[in-house]
């Protein structure tokens, strides 16, 4: 393994971790603290930029568990704060930690914004379908018919897919894992933070205590997700399952799972991913892939350039505008325009 | 008809009101700028309709600008008019009630028709009769079809010509009050000049006409002089409230050292502030047009955290909105001015028209303990030197600032002598470049009880804030009941220590008397005014005008327990008055209370005041 400058132990805060025993949330922050040290080495940022902004909810108090600057805000409104970050100071390297109420509910507005203003923000969403820290009621991200204690008799609402989402609102970027492939999340984040914009992680996270098992069928256990969910690489073949025998075509403008061998179909046949594709069409069908029709779409699903990045767009104003106007300091604006002198 | 002759006057007041989209906010500013560049004294009054383009020849849909000039420095734009410059019946009939005893009135001749005057709700074909104007100066010369007459050739079609009618008035104006037609002639060249020169060209020529037309017809009896002000000695410009706002917060910004950032959210009256700002790049200003008020304070509360100045600017509806962050900030304890340009409430209210109804929602308006500076502006241009002190004392104290404006000062405007930034202090908070042996603490004070400012970026200041309650040093989560309440005061008794780096509370005329009239904010023209005329009267009549709202200067006490009789006057229910109760139980206040979506008039101002002496 390569040698970093920092190590994950620099980025451990001295707080006693407070989520409960068998939390996803732990293999999250286990995955940042290990990220941390090759991110700060592959974008050239130095320990004392790392910035981690939250709102509320069980997955906001990430941050006071990183040795980083660290802002817990309120409820809904981190991306609102981590812009207003990273507007002010584009050097940084700004990290929003929310969770599905927390961004897709009360915050879901300034969610879409930060995404089509393609601020260069990186984005972990904690997603485990359910209100913890309210102990348990349904989300926005709820499956249909999900019986919690403020939907007794189950949900009557659709949930939101975040990829869709994302793609939606104009995103950069998308990527998802599961909390327990740390591996993957790690890459997943070293990929975000070396994405210029808005870049999305979604994790899928079990809360045990009010939603256990949540995204068990198709992620409960390692033989389970390799045959249930597909991870995605820039330029390989679209392949998952444990022996490796299925895969994804495009047929009848649908994605189709299909076993290599069979009905003709091998290896060539399969769609190779494509994460730099501009057109959204392909990556919001693997984003919006479900079980059981289909495997979980894990990795880096979109990752497109986009030259439009607003906090540097306005920090270049600023320079062409200083570097054009005559007006240099509050006594040359005082007295612009029109006046007169009284003798 | 006798010849025309020149008067010398000391004041007056016109008034230019038509539809909404006559152009009558431009007109007036025209005129009014004029008579500030020739030396007068002004105070403008913008009063317009919520609507863009309200139902056309209707009296809700009348949008008018009063001007207040003289040869003196006026406080306010005046209550009755002596010209009234009417586009229509409508104009004319909403207006009725602002004139003077034999005002002149300048109406469109082409306006009345029975179409106009059935839109604006007359009940016969003479509107002069039915106003009971009879005895009034009346002249209705066809501006329309004189406008149209003298644009012909001009190559303009119709609609582009008609919409010229506004500038034959302001042309009349201008004769009328012996004016020189040069500011105007500029302004439409640098505004039009590049889009369309023929419309610049046509707009002059317009103002010419009416000029000439005002000359020659003989129509107006006299015409008239108004001498210089005697101002002080120095550079003036106008500035209307908004912009002077925006251009305090910037000199805030400057005096620290910090780049200004603004997150706002576009919303009447305030929205001027944020158009001001996002046009100061070359002064390193940042603007993030938010995705609602929210956004707004949230993304302010994220640049103050990464070290800018941040603030916020709203009206009393974004101000609710922005109540749970404006208590992070408090939490938090991290500068921020949020600029409240007060409207017309609740809910939306009368949204074009000024109030002070937010003054509780500013102290209050939180969850939990939450303390914050309250401050006011009382007129167009002292609200460069409010949003400065607004600045100063957030990032000096760390704290959140709430500065209070209204519409009326927030789009009314006057002359103002310009200040040199070297007359303005240096602001210094409590940056923290390095940190201390044994690590750095978030939440140690120095003797202002601030905390120390730490933005991300520096070496060895990594640490952690939130709306959590904190441990008092360390700043890391804390929920110890001592803690919470030891907490609790500190945040309080920061805010109550401003009280020593404010000027004390001053008292204009006599320090003791009968009556002392007690205002805040934004009617500070209309009392002055009032009381300097009762005194001229001879009456023992004083005026005590806060600014500094929360906390209250020194010395409050004192000036109050040397009148007779105390009335707090504002333009709500009461609001100002209940919070000196509860400051100050000694003492009885009579109210005053206002809530038309208007200003005071100086009339029922010195009735009011002469009942109580």
């Amino acid at each position: 393994m390569a040698e970093f400058k920092y190590t994950a132990a620099d980025f451990k805060s001295d707080q006693e971790v407070r989520w409960c025993p068998g939390c996803g949330d732990h293999a999250i922050l286990n995955a940042v603290q290990r990220a941390l040290p090759e991110i700060a080495d592959a974008t050239d940022t130095p320990h004392n930029k790392f910035t981690f902004v939250s709102g509320i909810g069980c997955s906001s108090r990430f941050i006071y568990y990183m040795k980083t600057f660290g802002f817990h805000s309120v409820h809904g409104r981190a991306n609102a704060v981590a812009t207003g970050v990273k507007t002010a100071n584009p050097d940084l390297s700004v990290w929003v930690a929310t969770g599905d109420g927390d961004s897709l509910a009360i915050g879901g507005n300034h969610f879409i914004h930060a995404i089509r203003r393609n601020v260069d923000l990186n984005m972990i969403l904690f997603n485990n379908e359910i209100y913890g820290l309210t102990k348990g009621q349904y989300s926005p991200t709820s499956k249909l018919g999900k019986i919690t204690k403020t939907s007794p008799y189950g949900t009557v609402e659709k949930p939101f897919n975040p990829g869709e989402l994302v793609i939606g609102a104009k995103g950069s970027f998308f990527a998802r894992s599961i909390d327990m492939e740390v591996m993957l999340t790690k890459e997943c984040l070293v990929a975000a933070a070396k994405h210029k914009g808005m870049s999305v992680v979604e994790v899928l996270q079990n809360c045990v205590i009010f939603n256990d098992k949540t995204h068990a069928l198709f992620a409960g256990d390692k033989a389970t997700r390799q045959e249930h969910t597909i991870t995605l690489q820039h330029g390989k073949k679209m392949i998952f399952g444990a022996k490796g025998d299925k895969g994804l075509v495009f047929e009848n403008m649908k994605l189709k799972v299909v076993t290599i061998g069979e009905d003709g179909y091998t290896e060539e046949n399969l769609l190779t991913h494509d994460a730099h594709e501009k057109d959204t069409t392909l990556h919001s069908m693997l984003a919006a892939m479900k079980y059981p029709d289909y495997p979980v779409a894990v990795g880096v699903i979109r990752d497109v350039d986009d030259p439009v990045v607003y906090d540097l767009g306005v920090q270049q104003q600023v320079e062409e505008v200083k570097a054009q106007s005559k007006i240099r300091c509050m006594d040359d604006l005082l007295r612009s325009g029109a006046t007169w002198e009284v003798e | 008809m006798e010849q025309n002759k020149v008067q010398e006057l000391h004041d007056v007041v016109i008034r230019f009101s038509g539809d909404s989209g006559d152009g009558m906010q431009l007109t007036g500013t025209l005129f009014s700028d004029t008579a500030a560049l020739e030396g007068n004294g002004i105070s403008t009054f913008p009063d317009y309709p919520a609507e863009i383009r309200a139902p056309q020849g209707t009296v809700a849909g009348v949008s008018g600008f009063q001007v207040h000039f003289g040869d003196h420095r006026e406080l306010n734009p005046g209550d009755y008019c002596d010209v009234l410059v009417a586009m229509n019946p409508a104009a004319l009939k909403a207006n009725r009630k602002w004139l003077k005893r034999s005002a002149t009135v300048i109406l469109d001749g082409d306006s009345i028709t029975e179409d106009n005057l059935k839109k604006a709700g007359f009940a016969t074909l003479d509107p002069i009769e039915e106003l009971g104007l009879g005895d009034y100066n009346i002249v209705a010369p066809d501006i329309t079809s004189l406008t149209r007459e003298a644009l012909k050739d001009t190559g303009l079609d119709n609609r582009a010509i008609v919409k010229c009618k506004n500038m034959f008035a302001l042309g009349i104006c201008f004769w009328l009050f012996d004016c020189h037609e040069d500011h105007a002639f500029h302004y439409l060249e640098s505004k039009f000049q590049k889009k369309n020169p023929l419309i610049a060209e046509a707009n002059k020529l317009a103002i010419k006409a009416g000029y000439n037309f005002a000359a020659n017809t003989h129509q107006l009896a006299s015409h008239y002089r108004v001498a210089p002000a005697q101002l002080e000695k120095g550079t003036y410009r106008t500035i209307s409230g908004n912009v002077a706002t925006a251009w305090g917060l910037m000199a805030a910004a400057e005096k620290a050292g910090l780049p200004l950032f603004c997150g706002s959210y576009p919303i009447t009256p305030a929205t001027v502030i944020l158009e001001e700002l996002a046009k100061r790049k070359d002064l390193g200003v940042k603007t993030v047009q938010a995705e609602d008020e929210i956004a707004g304070i949230c993304t302010a509360i994220g640049a103050a955290y990464a070290g800018n100045f941040a603030v916020t600017s709203t009206s009393g509806p974004g101000l609710s909105l922005k109540s749970e962050a404006l208590g992070l900030a408090v939490m938090i304890e991290l500068p921020l001015v949020v600029v409240d340009v007060q409207r017309g409430g609740p809910s939306t209210g009368l949204p074009t028209k000024t109030e002070q109804s937010d003054l509780v929602q500013a102290l209050y308006g939180r969850n939990g303990e939450c303390p914050l500076i309250v401050v006011a502006a009382s007129s167009p241009s002292d609200c460069f030197h409010y949003a400065f002190e607004a600045g100063r004392l957030a990032m000096e104290h760390m704290t959140p600032v709430v500065l209070l404006t209204d519409g009326f000062i927030a789009n009314g405007s006057e002359p103002w002598r310009i200040p040199s930034m070297s007359d303005y202090p240096a602001i210094v908070p409590p940056i923290v470049e390095t940190a201390p042996e044994g690590g750095f603490m978030p939440y140690v004070r120095n003797e202002k009880l601030a905390r120390g400012w730490a933005f991300p970026g520096k070496t060895g200041l990594e640490h952690r804030v939130g709306g959590l309650e904190k441990d008092a040093v360390k700043g890391s989560i804390s929920h110890d009941p001592a803690n919470h309440q030891k907490m609790t005061y500190l945040r309080a008794e920061k805010v109550k220590k401003v009280a020593d780096y404010i000027p004390e509370q001053s008292v204009y005329g006599d320090a003791e008397g009968e009556l002392l009239v007690v205002g805040w904010g934004g009617t500070r023209g209309h009392l002055q005014n009032a009381v300097d005329q009762l005194r001229e009267e001879g009456k023992s009549v004083s005026l005590c005008h806060f600014n500094y709202i929360n906390p209250l200067p020194k010395g409050v006490k004192e000036i109050f327990a040397k009148f007779k009789k105390i009335v707090v006057c504002e333009l709500n229910e009461g609001q100002f008055a209940n919070y000196l109760r509860q400051q100050f139980q000694e003492f009885q206040y009579e109210q005053f209370n206002k809530v038309e979506g208007q200003p005071f008039t100086i009339v029922e101002l010195k009735e009011k005041f002469e009942t109580l002496l």
